[in-house]
């Protein structure tokens, strides 16, 4: 299972090379999660109604691997935007990937943009 | 680099080595421990709760990696056997060698056995370490086997209490043998020995004072004492506990000097007769005395630190031996001088009965300062009469009031900020108020959280938490910082508090409460809480806001170890029929589910990928099931035995009341999840002492048990009420269980919230049976709303197509998740393995 983790890199707005339609707005709960597919890839996309923002993450979680990050509750703290894994509550920036329970997990994420009320995640390859 | 080397791996030689790490010059000191013991220092202050809940792992005092973390060498199972000061080397019992700068003797004590004829008898055990405890757990379980109950613990000190609480966590029948005419003859009085005993005698521990033992009588394994007085008494195990005796066979045969009684001799720098070696802990002899508490050895440690790092810390030249702590269940306290009384000091004492209280506080004539004093059942002021004694602060007008509490309610102390700065605070860790207030005023610490994190306050023995928090909640006062048992950083209220707003401002959603009443975004601790109160004040179930709810709760169901789920039907009272278990089988059979019956009497269906949830419920939904909420902080099961309709032992209806129980809360969101049993006589065969609520049936009736649970702190029901009818008691738990869903805080289930409130279950009594607070009706007609609004929510979920679409794996494909993995077990399946 390890090699799956090496299939997720972040992704910048400037290094994308390929902007993905995932679906429309209405697909995504408003402040929650769902998950989409993309070639062999699973990505949590996150809409974040009350700031109007969205987030892209792995659905994969990094701890024990399951594809499960889509389904964790969201929120923020001291203003970053996270998600907390179901399986553990482990909590993530959805900035930067970064754990913020100062454990050494991290998660890869990727660039969300909206246009026509299409919903587009960026990758590089 | 200088070395040094540590002999001995216990509480106090572990604290040697986590100051030494801690100390600012410790890149120049290369570090080996000796331990004898196989594992690393663990906590022998809380030894009796291995028997209780505690696992060897959970009393280490650090895990095996942070001497690595460190660079301390840590060698267990290795006894140092010679000591060679000349040279300064030691060897071990493998014949290595190790030379040192430094050598830090910190050997501890062995427990002494007194030369009674027959100690070396099967059963009899002393009570130090781990592998004590292994020893006498598994021959009380070949006792008990055999049906033989009774241990016997010689010695009434602290240690033997503890000794005895330990056998009977085991399951034993405890007995205490004391020679002297009290209990913990060197801390209590008699009038406070009285009391502890008829508290541990109410515990059913026999207790047997005056008592000397002549001989330990049995054929090769121990089955009787027999006393000087003539009388005897039956033990089939023997645990003894009569002092300690000072390691020091070690430091004699080296030749450094010892006293005549035993224990390594030291000055106030905590240096032995060779000025390159230290002693610490139980085993140094310090003007005079050993002293075999953990806070006394803690200091000593500090100071051997501090010498061999060039500092100038030395010993002060009285040792304070005050010690608070709980016995079998009562608190116990003694300082300063418990005993004294003469022309110039009095004793001031007083004794309640009935509710098992003893204090003496004894101060000067002319009141002019406290000497010292005990507490037996009550040791909530220890603090405070501690600080006042060991500060030499002046006394109230009236010096009564120390113990009786000053009757205007104010605090006989003041505040806590009237402490002088030097105050220790934390004796174990040597903590003074000072260095607490600093770190708050100078931005150190937030609140109580850091400053444990930085000053390790309250990480020994606990007993000085309290006043550790008052400080920490009046410094932060006097910044002018609020101080409030918020939830998360969202919302600066309490649970309790967002409950009132919440209902008082008719608030109905997440967002509404964020912009009324919070900030940011919501967290996943605010989120559930709020889900649960909208839930409890308004009867909604998880589908109205999804998104706020714990995962389990959004999707309905339990996720399991690989992202699949568990599916719970409701079975009330554990009664099914047989055409039903015929369709869970069907159903578990076609998705290919794994079985398995619960410990709330229903069955658990496992491996249910996100998509199949809905397909799965639809068909048991369609068989006459509805959602068991096994995955909500909610009403579980009410557990019962067969009772009176097929049991010939039966007194009532047991499954009956259990199932009109369950359905009446069957949906009930609450602080924790919530779990209730009916047992239909006092065989209690449906464990429902061990359950949130328990109805236990009675000659006239049932009698109603509240607060109790399993799990990780096992807690027995307290009796709320006895003799009642079905009525009366669900009108008792409509009231008991709303005003805890009102009153508790997030994930407190009813135990823990029964144990910090004020008053406890007496106070319970009178708001759930007296109606003290005039709010039973209002209760009721709460309950009785929420109960009448009762919906499935998995039928709610599966009749609406916009709430099906929560359960698709991917928006963008109907594809399923195919990295789920699955391998066989027993004839069915289970995940993967991590």
């Amino acid at each position: 299972m390890e090699e799956l983790l090496n299939h997720y890199k972040t992704v910048t707005p400037e290094n994308t090379t390929n902007w993905v339609k995932v679906g429309t707005t209405q697909d995504f709960p408003e402040n929650g999660g769902a998950c989409i597919k993309h070639n062999n890839r699973q990505i949590a996309v996150y809409n974040f109604t009350l700031t109007s923002s969205w987030y892209a993450c792995q659905n994969l979680c990094p701890h024990k691997l399951e594809m499960v990050l889509s389904r964790g509750m969201i929120g923020d703290s001291q203003g970053i935007p996270k998600v907390a894994c179901p399986l553990h509550k482990k909590t993530f920036s959805l900035q930067d990937g970064s754990n913020l329970n100062g454990e050494d997990y991290k998660i890869a994420v990727y660039p969300v943009k909206i246009e026509d009320n299409m919903v587009y995640i960026g990758f590089s390859d | 680099m200088k070395k040094v080397i540590v002999v001995g791996n216990g509480m106090v030689g572990y604290k040697f080595c986590e100051k030494l790490a801690a100390h600012a010059d410790f890149e120049g000191f290369e570090v080996i421990v000796f331990g004898e013991e196989p594992r690393p220092a663990y906590d022998r202050v809380h030894l009796s709760e291995y028997f209780a809940d505690k696992s060897a792992e959970e009393l280490l005092l650090a895990p095996a990696n942070w001497y690595t973390d460190h660079q301390i060498e840590l060698r267990t199972s290795e006894l140092v056997t010679q000591i060679d000061l000349e040279d300064k080397k030691i060897t071990t019992h493998k014949d290595t060698v190790f030379e040192y700068d430094y050598l830090i003797l910190a050997t501890g004590s062995a427990p002494f056995v007194p030369p009674i004829k027959g100690s070396e008898k099967a059963g009899v055990f002393v009570y130090r370490t781990i592998e004590d405890l292994d020893a006498m757990k598994s021959y009380a379980a070949k006792l008990k086997a055999k049906g033989k109950k009774s241990a016997a613990v010689l010695g009434g000190g602290l240690l033997g209490l503890e000794a005895a609480n330990a056998a009977k966590e085991l399951g034993m029948d405890a007995h205490v043998v004391e020679f002297a005419q009290r209990l913990m003859p060197r801390q209590l009085d008699q009038g406070a020995s009285d009391m502890l005993q008829s508290k541990i005698e109410e515990l059913g521990i026999g207790i047997h004072l005056s008592k000397a033992t002549e001989e330990i009588m049995g054929d090769g394994a121990i089955e009787r004492m027999d006393f000087a007085d003539d009388t005897h008494l039956d033990a089939d195990m023997l645990i003894i506990s009569a002092g300690i005796r000072p390691r020091d066979e070690l430091a004699r045969a080296s030749g450094l000097q010892v006293g005549a009684r035993g224990g390594i001799y030291v000055n106030e720098k905590m240096q032995t007769s060779d000025s390159s070696v230290y002693a610490i802990g139980e085993v140094a002899l310090y003007n005079e005395g050993i002293y075999g508490l953990v806070a006394p050895g803690y200091e000593m440690a500090d100071v051997a630190v501090e010498q061999i790092t060039g500092g100038e810390k030395a010993m002060a030249a009285s040792i304070d031996m005050s010690t608070q702590l709980k016995l079998i269940g009562t608190e116990v306290a003694s300082f300063g001088d418990p005993f004294v009384e003469n022309h110039d000091v009095v004793a001031i004492t007083y004794e309640n009965k009935q509710r098992g209280i003893y204090k003496r506080i004894n101060v000067a004539k002319d009141g002019s300062r406290l000497f010292g004093g005990i507490l037996v059942g009550d040791s909530s002021d220890y603090n405070t009469l501690f600080q006042i004694y060991y500060n030499a602060m002046k006394l109230p007008e009236n010096p009564e009031d120390l113990i009786l509490g000053s009757r205007g309610g104010e605090s006989i102390l003041g505040s806590v900020l009237d402490l002088p700065d030097t105050a220790q605070i934390c004796s174990c860790e040597s903590v003074s108020k000072g260095e607490i207030c600093e770190a708050i005023q100078d931005g150190t610490a937030a609140n109580l959280k850091d400053i444990v994190k930085c000053t390790k306050a309250t990480t020994g023995c606990g007993g000085c938490k309290p006043m550790v928090v008052d400080l920490v909640n009046e410094t932060l006062k006097s910044l002018g910082k609020e101080v409030k048992d918020t939830i998360c950083e969202h919302f600066e209220y309490s649970r309790q508090e967002l409950y009132d707003l919440v209902k008082v401002k008719q608030i109905t959603t997440f967002e509404e409460a964020l912009a009324r009443l919070g900030k940011g975004c919501g967290c996943e601790v605010c989120k559930p809480v709020m889900a649960s109160i909208f839930s409890s004040i308004y009867m909604e179930t998880a589908n109205k806001q999804p998104v706020i709810q714990d995962s389990n709760d959004r999707f309905l169901a339990n996720i399991q170890r690989n992202g699949t789920y568990s599916v719970v039907p409701r079975v009330a009272g554990g009664e099914i029929s047989p055409q039903k278990l015929i369709v869970l089988g069907e159903v578990a059979k076609k998705y290919d589910l794994y079985t398995k019956i619960t410990g709330g009497q229903r069955i658990d269906l496992f491996g249910a990928q996100l998509h199949e949830l809905p397909l799965i419920w639809k068909e048991l939904i369609d068989a006459g099931f509805e959602s068991g909420h096994a995955y909500g902080k909610s009403l579980r099961t009410v557990k019962s035995c067969v009772g009176s309709t097929w049991c010939r032992y039966g007194m009532h209806e047991s499954v009956t009341f259990a199932i009109e129980i369950e359905n009446r809360y069957r949906g009930l969101r609450s602080p924790h999840k919530l779990k209730g049993g009916v047992s239909g006589c006092i065989r209690e065969c449906a464990e429902a002492r061990g359950k949130d609520f328990g109805l236990i049936a009675v000659d006239g009736g049932w009698n109603l048990y509240v607060c109790g649970n399993g799990g990780a702190t096992p807690k027995h029901a307290i009796l709320l009420a006895e003799q009642l009818d079905d009525e009366t008691c669900v009108k008792y738990l409509d009231r008991f269980l709303m005003f805890y869903i009102r009153t508790a805080a997030p994930l407190m289930r009813t135990a823990p919230w029964l144990d910090k409130l004020e008053g406890g279950i007496e106070y319970l009594k009178k708001v759930v049976v007296e109606d003290s607070l005039g709010i039973a009706e209002e209760l009721e007609l709460e309950m009785q709303g929420l109960v009448n609004k009762y919906e499935c929510e998995w039928k709610q979920a599966i009749e609406d197509p916009e709430m099906m679409g929560r359960f698709k794996h991917f928006v963008n494909s109907d594809e399923t998740d195919e990295t789920i993995e699955f391998v066989s077990l027993r004839d069915q399946k289970m995940p993967k393995p991590w």
